[in-house]
């Protein structure tokens, strides 16, 4: 019945080793300056500037990241209502 | 506690995933229970309670993808729905990821017990991966816990090391505490359960590891490579390609939510006279 019992062992190994050094340089270097620390201060931050000119919640904003070997990406969404209040 | 008038949905139920022993299994087992609730349309999350020693979010592969964690939550630094990670696989499934960067301090009782009580309004199911160990952090991991699924390994300190973990549950819990409610329901799951050990009797039986437990058996997992390859790739075991481990996670999480499922030890195939012999038992 689970006849794959001699599929890629090594490249499960090698999987892992590559997603620890990922993850590890991230956390060594808080690379990018895109420490996690960072990010409710960021988010605090977005929020202020964005409250300058409309009116929204707390939890307008949500924030996605993806880190990668080369590059990463931070995705930033703000929701607000249709016919929202521009100052 | 519920309002009669009202028809309310009902609350999410809150699973401990726990041991007391390090190194059983305890987040191998949270995540594939978690992955089989969800897989089964069970709206899961799994929250990670090991504070300063992250590892759900590897063993689930999404350890790119964390913003914000349950203790910046518990602070009020983002909202939970800002730290939950929607996994990819399974849109009923996410996770909450822990800090790596904080102590179990951070981890506050109220703090704990207002997450989950905006997670039981979410979700049905809420599965606490907790810290090995009996202090802090395993003590909240368990505290608000409907149920305890107790991991636990046929060897003799991660048999004693449940028992401890099973008179905590009855003993220092938010049920245990409360006068009239039921007691959390506790099961016991053996994993890395080895065959050729047990019948050369370098290991315990499983139901010598019952009898002195006296909790019922939610399942039995044997050790296969499955788990390791799936921990390499990041994926739950029960979402790899099929695996004993993974129909034996599948079965406890029938037992789990009530279906009649008889006890059964799988076995991964392996080439050997022993294997072929004892191996056909899926």
């Amino acid at each position: 019945m689970f006849g794959f019992s001699l599929r890629p062992r090594k490249a499960s190994a090698s999987t892992a080793k590559e997603r620890l050094q990922i993850l590890l340089a991230h956390e060594r270097s808080g690379s990018g300056g895109a420490r996690p620390d960072c990010l409710p201060q960021l988010q605090r931050e977005i929020l202020e500037v964005i409250r300058r000119h409309m009116q929204i919640g707390d939890e307008a904003i949500d924030i996605r990241m993806e880190r990668g070997d080369e590059l990463s990406s931070l995705e930033i969404n703000i929701e607000f209502p249709g016919k929202l209040g521009m100052n | 506690m519920s309002k009669d008038l009202k028809l309310e949905e009902p609350l999410g139920k809150v699973i401990v995933v726990t041991s007391g022993k390090g190194g059983v299994g305890k987040t191998t087992t949270s995540a594939a229970v978690g992955a089989e609730l969800a897989r089964r349309g069970h709206k899961t999350v799994v929250i990670d309670f090991d504070v300063g020693l992250r590892n759900l979010d590897m063993i689930m592969g999404c350890e790119r993808r964390v913003v914000f964690d349950f203790i910046n939550v518990i602070q009020g630094d983002a909202k939970l729905k800002q730290a939950l990670i929607r996994d990819r696989r399974l849109e009923t499934l996410s996770v909450l990821p822990t800090s790596q960067t904080r102590d179990k301090d951070a981890l506050t009782k109220d703090g704990v017990q207002k997450v989950l009580e905006e997670l039981r309004q979410e979700f049905d199911y809420i599965i606490c991966d907790s810290p090995a160990g009996i202090e802090r952090g395993a003590q909240m991991a368990m505290h608000f816990a409907d149920e305890a699924i107790v991991v636990t390994n046929p060897e003799v300190s991660s048999v004693r090391d449940s028992d401890r973990v099973l008179g905590l549950l009855n003993s220092i819990t938010d049920r245990a505490g409360k006068a009239g409610a039921e007691p959390v329901k506790a099961h016991v799951l053996i994993t890395r359960h080895d065959k050729s050990r047990i019948s050369n009797g370098e290991m315990m039986k499983v139901e010598d590891v019952l009898e002195v437990l006296a909790e019922p058996l939610l399942g039995i997992i044997p050790e296969s490579k499955a788990v390791l390859r799936a921990s390499n790739l990041g994926v739950p075991v029960v979402l790899d390609d099929p695996s004993a481990a993974a129909t034996a996670y599948e079965d406890a999480v029938g037992r789990l939510i009530g279906e009649q499922i008889e006890m059964r030890i799988a076995a991964d195939r392996r080439p050997g006279l022993l294997q072929r012999l004892f191996g056909r038992a899926v």
